[in-house]
């Protein structure tokens, strides 16, 4: 698998070399194919794995759907490319996919210098540690000469450095590829230690034989706000990608579900709702779609809150917390500008 | 007296000499040839063009500066097997050295190790035994009719999970572990008088290969054999030991030690090294092996006859008769074997040995989002490793090569 996915690093390279050149109406392109190129990550339980028809789903491939759903009507014409922490950019940049949605952390680095625009924020995370209970570790900073297995071309590999300096402790870092073989290495005993985001991480240990036999070190070592990207330069296209995340957001803060969307779009008591679905006003045209975008996102993949119980929540095996990513009107950070 | 070459010939006879014409440059085969390879020429040319300006048009409209400045940028990760001294605030240049360096040191320990093997296997396989025959053959033939990389992913594979872990660590004595982070071995500690030991082995060095030039000078005046190999193995080797236990052993050693987590102190083989050193030498040593068969066969059984028939006995055959004239059918194949070693080092990537394409061609690269750069500066290397290889062999072909007359 490695070597496929070396192979599609290095070809990713090539196509900037032999692609044609990168056109800005995104959304034309996307409409002339007929489908939305959606680049995700290589698998991480209840974020995007593959079901029995080996179909993508989960919590990245949901985003993709819907702006699939927004775009087309059709929650399914999305065709999904693997890329690891190594390929995800250039995959990007190269125009091999439209839109990035796969665990990638925000910062100011990559959405200047790497030309990337993050267009919102989708799950809040953080980078934490997971060690064998057996170790009797209570603290990352017990971890002095452990062995670190982490992903490679990841912020947490940063984040881990700068971790282990400041706190004047050395480590080995163990340089993994992909989520799966860091799972592999970690249960063989080669690192004694699994780094990525919390929610990573507890998504990984669900997976694992006995999950009890696994902790998670207390400390969170950063701010990880992950949420989808695309290329630099090509704004109204980012607009569809935003507003379709917003649109998932702002449903479940005034209670749209999948369920009641048909009967709240025939028109409701409150504006802001028949905007959103379209039945008053046209906040649609203004991005280039029609007036049933939001509607058609919500009916076929859920608000965000449908979406975040359906694949990482408290009844699923991976089991989060709703924490710091409930709307704001639950304490939470997640918070869409209005649509007006 | 003026008359001209023309007028003394006989009257010609072929065509009359035409004036140009268009239709000529094609009919004729020399001008032909030539107008062929210049419209395959310019072809190219505009490739070339076409695919750069097509870099610079796509740079231009990401908005990508295209630069080498990020080189000296802080690097912010670690390499877990360095062999300079190197941290996560060192720059990205000297990442690319610490992979530069681990490219390399997996080239040479490969290149050693699948020689050795390769030669080995080959007598074997000419071998009159039929078992050791046919064992070598089926090692062979196993070895190369499988993907490289699937090697390297099973050796590393065994190496990490059959392995026990640190804590069990199998081990010899208190120096030696073997565990699946890693093979142990004390470091030794040099002491300021150890210059010595290194300076006796320099002047062994010398000293041997100036013996070996005046036995063979000696040899050919008078006939008389030296003990050469002898001399020159006590000089490079006894000599410096001697002055090792003459002052006084100037080597601590720092053992490995149980620590919380790992091993601590003394020096680590990382499995990751280990498996693609194993697999890469295992794997191009089946087809050195088959060169060298094929270097030995080349030679007719005539040459044997006659060196025995001449007197010489038979090692001597082989050492001044066989082995000479198979080397030149083995260097130009085994050059490019060497050369595949080289290249095959980036499937490191595979298993997070840390070379070129993983520092400078992987996490810089994904860092700093310089993939035009990174892969140049890759590229640009491995070029240079390759054609350096394959220059300092085409040397040595040259020198060993038949001088005919």
């Amino acid at each position: 698998m490695n070597l496929i996915k070396h192979v599609a690093a290095t070809a990713a390279a090539a196509s900037i070399l032999l692609a044609g050149t990168v056109q800005a109406g995104t959304l034309d392109d996307v409409k002339a194919a007929g489908f939305l190129k959606c680049g995700i990550s290589t698998g991480v339980p209840g974020f995007a794995f593959t079901d029995d028809k080996g179909d993508w789903q989960g919590f990245d491939p949901a985003v993709c759907k819907a702006i699939a759903a927004a775009v087309f009507g059709d929650s399914s014409a999305v065709k999904y490319t693997t890329t690891t922490g190594k390929t995800r950019f250039t995959a990007l940049a190269s125009g091999e996919v439209d839109v990035l949605a796969r665990n990638t952390t925000w910062t100011f680095s990559r959405d200047t210098d790497l030309k990337l625009d993050f267009v919102g924020v989708n799950y809040y995370d953080g980078q934490g540690f997971m060690v064998p209970t057996e170790l009797g570790v209570a603290s990352a900073k017990d971890l002095d000469g452990a062995s670190v297995c982490i992903q490679t071309g990841t912020t947490t590999e940063l984040n881990l450095a700068d971790f282990f300096r400041t706190n004047g402790i050395s480590y080995e870092a163990v340089p993994i590829e992909t989520n799966d073989e860091a799972r592999t290495n970690y249960v063989a005993g080669r690192c004694d230690v699994y780094t990525t985001d919390a929610s990573g991480l507890a998504a990984t240990r669900s997976s694992l034989e006995d999950p009890s036999a696994h902790t998670l070190m207390p400390e969170i070592i950063s701010k990880e706000p992950l949420g989808p990207l695309v290329r630099h330069g090509d704004s109204e296209w980012a607009d569809i990608v935003r507003w379709t995340l917003n649109a998932m957001i702002t449903a479940e803060e005034l209670g749209v579900t999948s369920a009641n969307v048909d009967k709240m779009a025939t028109g409701t008591d409150n504006p802001e709702i028949n905007r959103l679905l379209g039945s008053e006003g046209d906040l649609g045209a203004m991005i280039g779609l029609d007036k049933a975008w939001a509607w058609r996102a919500i009916k076929m993949v859920g608000n965000y809150g449908e979406v975040f119980e359906q694949f990482i929540g408290k009844e699923t095996p991976i089991g989060l917390e709703r924490g710091i990513n409930a709307q704001w009107t639950n304490g939470g950070l997640l918070y869409s500008p209005p649509f007006r | 007296m003026a008359q001209t070459l023309e007028d003394l010939g006989p009257p010609s006879v072929g065509p009359p000499k035409s004036s140009f014409s268009i239709g000529k440059i094609w009919t004729d085969k020399r001008s032909r040839g030539i107008v062929i390879q210049v419209i395959a020429m310019a072809i190219f040319c505009a490739i070339v063009a076409y695919l750069a300006a097509n870099v610079v048009k796509n740079f231009e409209e990401l908005g990508k500066p295209f630069g080498f400045d990020f080189l000296k940028q802080e690097s912010n990760y670690d390499i877990n097997q360095t062999l300079i001294s190197y941290n996560s605030q060192s720059s990205h240049a000297r990442a690319a050295v610490v992979g530069i360096l681990n490219t390399l040191l997996i080239a040479v320990c490969g290149i050693i190790l699948a020689t050795i093997l390769g030669f080995i296997l080959g007598v074997l396989r000419l071998s009159p035994n039929w078992l050791v025959n046919k064992l070598a053959y089926c090692y062979i033939e196993f070895m190369r009719n499988v993907p490289v990389l699937v090697h390297i992913l099973l050796v590393h594979g065994i190496l990490v999970h059959s392995l026990p872990h640190p804590k069990n660590a199998m081990n010899i004595n208190d120096t030696l572990f073997l565990s699946n982070r890693g093979f142990y071995t004390p470091q030794p500690l040099f002491q300021p008088l150890f210059w010595l030991v290194v300076a006796a082995f320099v002047i062994g060095i010398i000293f041997a290969f100036w013996y070996r030039r005046t036995a063979r000078i000696k040899q050919e005046a008078t006939g008389e054999q030296s003990p050469v190999f002898w001399v020159m193995l006590a000089s490079i080797i006894g000599l410096p030991i001697l002055a090792f236990f003459l002052t006084g052993m100037p080597i601590d050693w720092q053992f490995p030690e149980q620590g919380r987590f790992n091993l601590k102190g003394g020096m680590a083989i990382k499995p990751e090294f280990m498996a693609l050193w194993v697999a890469l030498s295992l794997y191009t040593a089946a087809f050195i092996a088959e060169i060298v068969r094929a270097g030995i066969e080349a030679v007719s059984h005539g040459q044997t006859e006659a060196a025995l028939a001449l007197g010489l006995p038979r090692k001597r055959t082989m050492n001044l008769v066989v082995i000479p004239q198979a080397m030149r059918v083995i260097i130009p194949p085994l050059t490019s074997q060497y050369l595949n070693i080289t290249k095959n080092s980036s499937l490191a990537i595979a298993i997070g040995y840390m070379d070129i394409v993983a520092t400078i061609g992987g996490i810089s690269l994904n860092q700093t989002g310089r993939e035009m750069e990174c892969m140049i500066i890759v590229l640009g290397l491995y070029l240079t490793f390759s054609l350096t290889i394959s220059t300092f062999m085409n040397w040595y072909n040259k020198r060993i090569a038949l001088v005919e007359r």
